[in-house]
């Protein structure tokens, strides 16, 4: 099924350059129906990638070696899940996975507003159908997926032991459908100002893609956090390593967007900057790819090093020439209605949101591509720690919480600084009572992380306040019980509350990350069984080693483990159990001896944690092999001596014995092992923090019932409508 | 089965993608009366929307009776203003 495959994917670039042509000719020419074909060709692409993409994944399901890829990024005895998923751990398979997410959600767009924005939809059809050719012609001439292997193995290499976790699995397709939706404003801003057409319809009807777009990279860059902190064995969960920089730069440009968009949609203001904020946001989605796969910045995430740059960078530089032509030659249409009504209006307090976001974006865009900058400026390259973001990012941070609480309060167009003081004054209060409170537990040591609790105080203050007062507004017309009130409220202004929700979410998490970073214990040590070493107020006792040949359901030797059982006291309390490993991975280097191949692979962590609402207890191990070198470079020499006279299947069952060997003394006689021990408070908070942020959002997108929708719209149409008679 | 799957692929693809290029499926339209139309239509949307947030936020106290009854007058005449070019249109 390889040419059935590589056919469906020249098929699907065939499409994406007649979609693109097609739509301009339809376009230009006025001709509706080359317009409709145009679009056509965009299912006919997202078709006939799904069915390359099915292809594939059929060849990962029965483990079809003759593919290239398979062979080198599966296995037979690869857990079922993992080979559905091992597609996107490959640069071919995610560059598949791109086309196929693109491909889709152009097709729902384009088909939600075939009846509508009928003077844009063309040009933004051509610019999708741009992206579509260039991924798919990656995929035709650079790096097929469908690639043959010289010689069908016997078995595969497996997957990347780092990515055999469910979390990693989900996180890739999150972060592209996150990269992938941002084109689709991308794509309706720019030919929104092709067409000149820069009023408030192409924002109402993408906008559940923004939101969309933005909720899952987010969920995405969380998922990838909570990985890198029980998968990577440093304890961390965020390094300010390039590819998780590079995700968050769309994000925090995409949260300026959804903020400032609101403005123009009101008040026809701030159209220059929000077309340059989602082109920008565009540019960045495709700069995530970029940093991924072209293995440009040194990185724990980019497992694809590649040729890709150049194609890459072409695209980068034509979308920001593109974007920098139209917004210049445009300028004159996108002057702004009305003016600022008062510097204390919600529009004052998101245009303040929007310079704290967009400062934000670039401080991380400077660190990020700072050593490319340092290389081209003195020759060197060098790079900048998180101790210099943390420098900028923490007060931006602050202030940004700050207005997170102040803008729900504050009133479209103009307040009253009285209504204000009396809208803030509890919140305040919360926000003061939170800062006591914690003083008072005797948690010292960090301001920033004291001031930040104060603020989520005041923030969460805000959102209960906000959910009450609406409450009422809502019983007082309605008269309804407590909960439907509440069901109602949410219902008629999902936007909103869903947005409160949000911000709530967004608080728990950066609760999380102030206490985990600001008062975590950390300590290294190195121990014997029995011995002990006291972190903060627990102590850890090494209390056995354990040690593991795991092979797979045919026989086959997989990997080899190494760890501890662990105890955990707290001063007077119950002790704990925890167990930590280190797994080897056979080199796949054949120069190496069989038995030096389990050590000289790939290792990964399995970190013993307790998790708790109150703190995360954490432990990584790294076992001393030096030890057992001897023993295996004399197990290397049998098999050498051995040379072609044994059978695989003898080879294999002497391995597990030599290896078994190996396990047996590890625990017999035990060397000193080196641990990483944690303490890591509130952590758990910034998992809670991320399911409610995508809560929020999914209240915020979902639509309106349409009979609700017209009925709000009715009633208000009818009091605007009685004015009409009368002269205004 | 490899050929089969990619003549099947590309059948239904063509026929896809020809579809509204057969004859008797072009229709002639004002695109520009019909952009126009749907401008002024989101545009009324979005200011009924600014008319309901303003009564939320004065009946959650965020504006005053006053404020209120500005906001709410300015926001009706900009609003009485976009169905009078509603209905200029033809």
């Amino acid at each position: 099924m390889r040419l059935a495959g590589q056919a469906c994917l020249i098929i699907a670039l065939g499409c994406a350059i007649y979609g693109m042509l097609a739509s301009l000719y339809g376009a230009r020419s006025g001709r509706r129906e080359w317009v409709a074909s145009g679009r056509r060709a965009v299912y006919a692409m997202a078709g006939s990638t799904a069915v390359a993409f099915v292809i594939l994944e059929a060849a990962f399901e029965r483990s079809d070696f003759g593919f290239a890829l398979v062979a080198s990024h599966s296995s037979t005895t690869t857990p079922t899940f993992f080979r559905l998923t091992a597609m996107w751990s490959s640069q071919e398979g995610s560059l598949l996975l791109w086309l196929l997410l693109l491909g889709t959600w152009s097709s729902i767009i384009l088909f939600a507003t075939r009846a509508k924005l009928r003077m844009l939809a063309p040009y933004a059809t051509a610019i999708l159908m741009g992206f579509g050719t260039f991924f798919a012609s990656l995929l035709v001439f650079a790096e097929s997926p469908f690639g043959a292997s010289p010689v069908k193995p016997a078995e595969g290499v497996g997957l990347e032991p780092l990515l055999r976790d469910p979390l990693m699995m989900i996180h890739p397709p999150m972060l592209y459908s996150g990269y992938t939706l941002f084109t689709i404003p991308f794509a309706f801003a720019a030919a929104a100002l092709i067409t000149r057409r820069v009023d408030a319809e192409w924002i109402r009807s993408t906008r559940p893609f923004t939101l969309g777009a933005w909720a899952l990279l987010g969920f995405g860059i969380v998922l990838g956090a909570r990985w890198s902190y029980h998968e990577l064995g440093w304890g961390g969960y965020w390094a300010w390593d390039p590819v998780e920089n590079a995700s968050l730069m769309p994000w925090l440009t995409g949260t300026a967007f959804l903020h400032s968009v609101m403005i123009q949609e009101r008040r026809g203001m701030l159209k220059i900057w929000n077309v340059s904020l989602v082109l920008a946001t565009g540019v960045l989605a495709v700069l995530g790819t970029f940093l991924v796969r072209s293995g440009i910045l040194n990185s724990i995430h980019a497992f694809g090093a590649s040729t890709l740059g150049v194609p890459f960078l072409l695209l980068i530089g034509g979308m920001i020439a593109l974007s920098i032509y139209l917004v210049v030659t445009r300028a004159p249409i996108l002057r702004s209605e009305h003016r600022l009504d008062a510097l204390l209006s919600r529009e004052a307090i998101f245009l303040l949101n929007n310079l704290v976001l967009v400062g934000l974006a670039f401080v991380v865009f400077w660190g990020t591509f700072f050593p490319l900058i340092s290389e081209a400026v003195t020759g060197t390259q060098s790079s900048v720690g998180p101790p210099w973001f943390d420098k900028y990012i923490v007060p931006l941070a602050l202030i940004l919480v700050l207005l997170t609480g102040i803008g729900p309060v504050i009133a479209w167009r103009r307040a009253s600084a009285a209504g204000l003081r009396k809208h803030l004054l509890v919140p305040a209060v919360a926000g003061a009572v939170v800062v006591g409170a914690v003083l008072a537990l005797g948690v010292r040591g960090s301001t920033t992380a004291l001031i930040l609790f104060g603020l989520a105080g005041f923030v969460a203050a805000v959102v209960a306040q906000e959910f009450a007062q609406g409450l009422r507004a809502r019983r007082a017309v309605a008269s309804e019980a407590i909960p439907v009130a509440l069901v109602s409220l949410v219902r008629r202004n999902r936007r909103r509350y869903g947005g409160y929700l949000v911000h709530l979410g967004v608080m728990v998490l950066f609760v999380g990350v102030a206490g985990s970073s600001s008062f975590q214990n950390i300590h290294d040590s190195r121990l014997s069984p029995g011995q002990s070493a006291r972190v903060g107020s627990y102590t850890f006792t090494y209390v056995k080693p354990t040690s593991q040949l795991h092979a797979a359901s045919n026989g086959r030797l997989e990997r080899i483990s190494f760890g501890a059982v662990l105890r955990v006291q707290r001063d007077g309390k119950p002790a704990q159990l925890i167990t930590t490993t280190k797994d080897y991975f056979p080199s796949q280097d054949p120069s190496l001896g069989p038995v030096s191949r389990f050590f000289e692979g790939e290792a990964t962590s399995e970190v013993g944690l307790k998790q708790g609402i109150g703190r995360d207890i954490w432990s990584a191990i790294n076992p001393d092999t030096s030890r057992m070198r001897a023993k295996i470079e004399q197990g290397d020499k049998v098999f050498e001596k051995a040379g072609d006279q044994l059978t695989p299947e003898q080879a294999n069952a002497f391995l597990a014995e030599a290896l078994r060997g190996l396990t047996a003394g590890y625990t017999d006689n035990p060397p000193p092992a080196t641990f990483r021990f944690l303490i890591s408070p509130l952590v758990t908070w910034i998992w809670v923090g991320a399911f409610v942020i995508l809560f929020g959002a999914l209240i915020a997108i979902w639509p309106s019932p349409r009979g609700m929708a017209r009925a709000v719209s009715a009633i208000y149409a009818a009091r605007v409508g009685r004015e009409v008679r009368v002269p205004v | 089965m490899d050929l089969l799957l990619v003549v099947v692929v590309l059948g239904v693809v063509v026929f896809v993608i020809a579809g509204p290029l057969r004859p008797g499926r072009a229709r002639e339209e004002d695109l520009a009366l019909e952009a126009e139309r749907a401008e002024l239509e989101a545009a009324k949307e979005a200011k009924y929307r600014e008319i309901r947030d303003a009564d939320l936020d004065h009946r959650t106290g965020k504006l005053s009776d006053a404020d209120w009854r500005a906001q709410d007058r300015a926001l009706r005449a900009e609003a009485v203003e976009l169905l009078r070019r509603l209905d200029r249109l033809p």
